[in-house]
Parts: structure tokens; sequence; C-alpha cells
């Protein structure tokens, strides 16, 4: 599958039928939702207190919401209006503005006690437009950024990068606008739980946290949605006991159609003819 | 969009660094919204607005008439906070413009949503 900033601008690629999704897939919800506890949990900001702050991509408010449940004041940009439009839509409690983050953040120095965006950072690589630069977009977002956070808060992005050489032009243009702190990599040995949050500090040097890796234990704290033991794993890819059923087989056929289910995708539902022997072909 | 927001959004047009503040409110259609009352949200705030655009911005829509000069201490000043938060907070821009002192750029409200998107020789 192809990554969506491979496929055409944010603007273009979110329109209706992908915004959409955003409010209907209980996948992409639940993925969105988890993330976003954890990047409040890399703010840590200070407990029970309501603090002002920033969704940069905040799409159709999902991480927003979860911003409000945790009781904090928010504004959302993003530059799909598709996506707002279903935020609005939502009647999410943040306040929310059409923004392209290459141009800038357009607010006071010291507005906000943090920021957070989810899976939004990768996007400021591309050169969408003419006259997209994207080091210069970069520069332009994390400066803006920078004066826009109150001294000692913390922004924490979530995002995809494509490739190191990505990772590091983003890390680069941020510790050039002032930012200190690192990448901080939960589940790094699982191919689809690995997700990356680059975590900066405005003004003040912290360490940067660790990532998660499975072995917290069950504090219910951003659960791996892949197995990651070794028991674990040769069970899902069917090693040890028990064999994988034979492909095209009707054992087969329910197991990928219950899989395709959790991912949330269109699924016929199960019928006696599902999987069926079709007698000899002439 | 809130006033408390909008208290803290500036023109970001390139070039445009003095006079950029405060966007001066056009609004065709204002609304309010209740909302919780939280006291130390407020003071934390107070912090970061401005309070002279705070004041002038509140008396030009008519929401409210705030003091001259914020009290040194917010202790016991409920009566006042109760007010600053129906500005903040409840008082909602969902039709509009905002233009810039300095420049004359006019970002367009529309349902709530400020459109702060630049042309391309204004980055």
């Amino acid at each position: 599958m192809s990554r969506p900033e491979q496929v055409a601008p944010a603007d273009v690629y979110y329109n209706e039928e992908e915004a959409h999704k955003y409010t209907t897939n209980t996948h992409i919800i639940d993925v969105q939702k988890r993330m976003t506890e954890r990047a409040i949990e890399l703010l840590a900001l200070p407990e029970d207190s309501t603090c002002f702050l920033l969704d940069i991509g905040c799409g159709s408010g999902l991480s927003g919401e979860e911003l409000s449940e945790n009781g904090h004041v928010w504004v959302g940009l993003d530059l799909s209006p598709s996506m707002l439009n279903v935020a609005l839509e939502r009647e999410v409690d943040g306040d929310l503005f059409l923004q392209d983050m290459g141009q800038g953040v357009g607010f006071r120095p010291g507005s906000f006690d943090g920021a957070i965006s989810i899976s939004a950072l990768q996007w400021l690589c591309n050169a969408d437009q003419r006259g997209h630069v994207p080091h210069k977009r970069l520069a332009r977002f994390f400066g803006t950024l920078y004066a826009a956070l109150a001294r000692g808060a913390r922004a924490v992005f979530q995002l995809y990068p494509q490739t190191p050489q990505q990772m590091g032009m983003i890390t680069a243009a941020a510790m050039k606008a002032g930012f200190t702190g690192g990448l901080v990599v939960d589940f790094p040995n699982s191919t689809r739980a690995k997700k990356m949050f680059l975590c900066l500090f405005a003004g003040v040097a912290a360490e940067v946290p660790k990532g998660l890796d499975g072995t917290e234990g069950e504090d219910g704290q951003a659960g791996p949605s892949m197995p990651y033991s070794r028991k674990d794993r040769d069970a899902h890819f069917g090693k040890g006991k028990g064999k994988k059923a034979a492909t095209k087989s009707r054992d087969w056929i329910a197991d990928k159609k219950e899989r395709r289910k959790r991912q949330g995708k269109d699924v016929r539902p199960d019928s006696a003819y599902s999987g069926r022997s079709r007698g000899p072909k002439f | 969009m809130r006033l408390l927001t909008h208290n803290l959004l500036q023109c970001h047009v390139k070039g445009c660094s003095t006079n950029n503040y405060p966007l001066r409110v056009e609004a065709t259609n204002v609304v309010h919204k209740e909302a919780d009352f939280n006291p130390e949200f407020i003071t934390h705030m107070l912090q970061k607005i401005e309070w002279n655009a705070l004041r002038t911005t509140a008396s030009a829509l008519g929401v409210a008439e705030l003091p001259e000069i914020l009290p040194l201490s917010m202790e016991g000043q409920e009566e006042l906070l109760k007010q600053i938060h129906l500005v903040l907070m409840e008082t909602h821009i969902m039709d509009g413009k905002l233009v810039c002192p300095g420049c004359s750029h006019e970002y367009l409200v529309t349902h709530g949503v400020g459109n702060m998107l630049l042309i391309e020789d204004e980055v």
C-alpha cells in the first residue's frame, strides 16, 4: 500500500471520502486515539491542570477529542477543508484553523503550553506546489512553532518518516530552530506496532523519555497492537503447535475474512456457500 | 473561534512583523456558547493574553466592558474572573473576517474556522 503523502498533497488527498473514514473506521479511530494518548503522556504536562495546547494536523479532531477528555483547551490546524468539515460535524471543542504548517504557525510568542501532532509532520517533506522547498518550509514551521510555545513547553510529533534521511532533515531543522530533544521509538522490534515520536523541548534541556518496548507490564498504557513475545509470534505465524490452514481451504478463507474484518475492510457475510468445494471441473 | 484564540493570533504574512496585532474583528456572526468555568485556567491564560487588545475587542463586539487595568492579584476577584471567562471562553466568532492592522490582509472566518492560508508570495 502506498503512503498517503506519496499519492497527493494533503488538501487533495484528504477529500470527502478519505475524511469520512476518520469517523467510521474503528481501526483508524482506535490507532489515532492510542497515539494521542501516548503523545499526551510524552508531553509530561503538570498533573490535573488545564493547559492550552496546539494540535498540528488535527484533521477530523480525533486527537483533539482525546485532549478535551484530558481536560485541556486546544487549537487545531489542518490543511484539508474536508477533514475540518468532519471536525465541525463532530462538534469538537477546539478552535479550528485552515492552515498550512509549512507557512508557519501564526501565533504570538509563548502562547501554548505544548503542541502535539499525530501523523502529520512527514507531509512537510513533500514539495507539492511550485515554490515549495521542504527545508525552507521545515525551518519556517519549527521557527514559528518555537516562538509560539511557552518556555519549557514540549512538542510531541508522531510521524512516519519514509527514509532515515527524511528523519535527519526534520531533526536538523528542529535543532536549528532551537529545540532540544530527540526521537522516542515505541516497540522498535515490531514492524507494525513501531511508532516514532519526535519529542522536542522549547528552551529547556530535559532527558528524552524512553520508548516502550512491550516489557512495561500490563498497566494498560499504549499496549502493543502486535504480539512481541517469541511465543506469541510463533503462534501468530503458525509455528509451534497447530499448522496454518492450507491455502484456499475453508479454514483459510474464514481466517482471512476474520483478519480483514478486524482491519475494518469490507467483507461479505458468511454463508453456507463460503469456501465450499466446487466439485471437479470438466 | 474563541476570543482567547483570537487574542493570541497575529498576522503572519511575510514582512508584516510590526503592527501585526491585534487582528481587527469584522464579524457578521458572534455567538455565545456555554463553557465550564475554570478559574485556574483563566488565571493561567491571563499571563499570556494581551489585556488591552482583549478589552478593545470585547467592547467593539459589545460583549462586555472590562476594566482598564487588570488587578495585580486575581484572588477574590470571582466576579471579574467570570466576566473574563465570558469573554475569553464563551464568545465565539463564527463568521466574518479578521483584518491585519498593518498590511490589511484579511483572514476569513467561516463556521468558526479561520482561514490562515497565505498565497505564495506572502510566505
